[in-house]
């Protein structure tokens, strides 16, 4: 099976204090630590996993700066046998659409028989893989935490829904997945692993590569545009209890009980 | 406003989701006096219930029946819904599984804007419509422009736009079966598998002491464990645990784990998404311990403590150890 995973590099949210510009232009990115996208992470493995049982190849896409190679040669350290470095400033200010465009023009490139991508990225939008199906008349699952290869070009696969029941489906290939943390355990990446993919070379394609007009990526294609960001004026929020360790428990400890949380 | 807009319904059991009149409020944003049509789509005897439900909150209902739609499949519906919405149509549509699994590819075959999981609308000038959203888990916020004009496709964040009082509508409900024609689609609903029941019941419990992504690594599982103890409480979760195999999932807070119900509870290393923020209701007192001052959670908790949590919790379960 050729399995194509789409992976975004993102601040990691779990490591930084996120701060906006005084300006609202963009968040302060200076000092941010970047990681793979988590969903994206579960993704790779679960394509690797795929892959081991039936055969074939990964190939991991990613859409950025030149600096979007780190995170598809750390996934190609994880063991996926391909990388795709889909960068030019044309794809600059792209909204999902976009990048829906741009990863599909990839697809079409090749001969997959499925395409990955994350719930969701750093902007929680959810809508990449929606969009990758649509504009390839592919069928579409989203929140995917179970696949089975069933014969004859079926998956079997689970929808995580509401209350973490699951929805059973079965699906046609060539499909597009979006992948639900939890799907499977990501392998861990040592800086072995990085060491070994280190001098593979990663094709880079641009927009005249992938046939795709400036109207309809990046900025000027864009028909959904971030205006600024900003930080919404702080709400009551919580009481931040201050002073030294002893005083703060202390005091936590008679709120607790004022309000039944001591049993 | 010229363009008609529209409301998806989720509904269950004969019975319509919360979202219904929360969609209707959020259309009253964009335009209001926006008239939205209640799109309700389904099977069986509990459908007209739902159609009534619809009447009294739209004033008009488009119902649309058929067998093979009695499970909400959205590789069927998306087709259904491009066929029968107008030419630049705005549709509103919950951000839940179901919405993110058939809004962005229908805003593409509709070839309208896509606003994925809104929190606010600032409202229509011209063509544009502005709205506000949250990024980075909600550590940032954005305003998103679009020109609505060729359509839209607006998937709302639920909670975010109270009902309004309920004025009933008394809509008319059409039914538009005749228009279904063919479904078919390349995905088959097979069946639903209920989510295991774990051992212990977080739902009935009244304090519950919930950790996050930030305990770190699996070892340190004692210090809250060691809390919950001393308090009479049970550990619960954010859903980064679960996926990490700390906690069986009958443990996780949220909209795709429990909704919990507890008198207090403390989000320990747990930034606040608003899908582990879903899943706790009925207004507990929330004490929330993070060592970003930053952190959504801070938003909501009644009480925060700015620190690292392995080393304040341990300091806080032996005073509370010394108080009993
Ligand atoms: C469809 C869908 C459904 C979902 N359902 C759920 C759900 O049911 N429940 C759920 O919880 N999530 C759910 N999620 C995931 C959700 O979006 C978040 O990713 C998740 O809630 C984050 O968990 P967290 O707060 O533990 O981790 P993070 O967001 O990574 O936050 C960790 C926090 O710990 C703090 N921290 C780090 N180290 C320390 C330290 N030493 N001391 C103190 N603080 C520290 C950090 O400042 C940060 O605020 C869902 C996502 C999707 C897409
Ligand atoms: N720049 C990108 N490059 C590659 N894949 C992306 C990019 N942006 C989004 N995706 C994919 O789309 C998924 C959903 O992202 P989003 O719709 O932006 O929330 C991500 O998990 C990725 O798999």
């Amino acid at each position: 099976m050729e399995i194509l995973v789409c992976v975004k590099r993102v601040p990691d949210s779990a490591e930084n204090e996120i701060e906006v510009k005084a300006d609202g232009s963009d968040i302060k990115r200076e000092d941010l630590v970047y990681s793979v996208n988590e969903w994206d992470n579960y993704a790779v493995e679960e394509a690797i996993q795929i892959v081991d049982r039936v055969g074939g190849s990964v190939t991991v896409a990613s859409i950025g700066s030149p600096e979007a190679e780190e995170v598809v040669r750390r996934e190609m350290a994880m063991g996926a046998n391909n990388g795709l470095l889909l960068t030019d400033p044309a794809f600059e200010g792209s909204d999902g659409r976009g990048i829906a465009a741009i990863l599909a023009a990839a697809v079409r490139k090749g001969n997959y028989d499925l395409v990955l991508t994350g719930a969701q990225a750093d902007d929680g939008a959810a809508q990449v893989g929606g969009m990758v199906a649509a504009l390839l008349d592919w069928p579409y699952a989203s929140l995917v935490n179970m696949i089975e290869v069933k014969e004859a070009g079926v998956l079997r696969i689970g929808r995580e829904i509401e209350g973490g029941n699951q929805e059973i489906n079965e699906i046609q290939m060539p499909c597009v997945l979006s992948i639900q943390t939890g799907i499977n355990e990501p392998r861990y990446v040592g800086i072995r692993g990085i060491r070994k993919v280190a001098a593979v070379e990663i094709p880079v394609l641009k927009a005249a590569d992938l046939g795709l007009g400036a109207a309809e990526v990046g900025r000027a294609g864009a028909r959904v545009k971030r205006a600024d960001y900003f930080v919404p004026p702080a709400g009551a929020g919580a009481e931040i209890l201050q002073g030294s360790t002893d005083e703060i428990t202390a005091k936590l400890v008679d709120l607790l009980k004022a309000k039944g949380g001591i049993k | 406003m010229a363009a008609q807009m529209f409301a998806y319904i989720l509904h269950k059991d004969g019975k319509a989701d919360d979202s219904a009149s929360e969609l209707v409020s959020a259309a009253r944003k964009i335009a209001p006096d926006a008239a939205p049509v209640a799109v309700v789509i389904g099977a069986g005897a509990g459908l007209d219930a739902v159609c009534a439900e619809a009447a009294g909150i739209y004033p008009q209902v488009w119902k649309f029946a058929h067998d093979a739609l009695a499970y909400p499949n959205a590789e069927l519906i998306r087709p259904l819904l491009q066929r029968v919405l107008p030419k630049g149509a705005v549709l509103l549509l919950p951000h839940t599984t179901f919405g993110m699994d058939v809004g962005p590819g229908l805003a593409v075959k509709l070839d309208a804007a896509y606003l994925p999981d809104v929190v606010g609308i600032d409202g229509l000038e011209g063509a544009t419509l502005k709205v506000v959203r949250q990024e980075f888990s909600g550590q940032a916020s954005t305003h998103l422009q679009a020109d609505i004009s060729g359509g839209a496709v607006i998937s709302v964040r639920s909670g975010c736009f109270p009902p309004e009082e309920t004025r009933s509508a008394g809509g008319q409900v059409a039914d538009k079966s005749a228009e279904v024609g063919d479904l078919a689609a390349r995905r088959r609903f097979v069946e639903v598998l209920q989510a295991e029941v774990g051992d212990v019941d977080i739902t009935k419990e009244e304090v519950l002491v919930s950790i996050g992504r930030g305990f770190g690594d699996k070892e340190n599982l004692p210090v809250a464990e060691e809390l919950a103890q001393a308090m009479g409480a049970v550990v619960s979760c954010s859903r980064p645990i679960v996926d990490a195999k700390w906690l069986e999932k009958g443990r996780q807070v949220g909209t795709s784990g429990k909704t919990v119900k507890p008198k207090v509870y403390l989000a320990l290393g747990i930034s606040g998404s608003f899908q582990h923020m879903g899943g706790l209701k009925g207004n507990p007192f929330i004490v929330a311990v993070n060592k970003n001052p930053k952190a959504p959670i801070f938003q909501v908790a009644n009480v925060g403590v700015v620190a690292d949590v392995l080393e304040f919790v341990p300091e806080l379960t032996k005073r509370v150890q010394e108080a009993k």
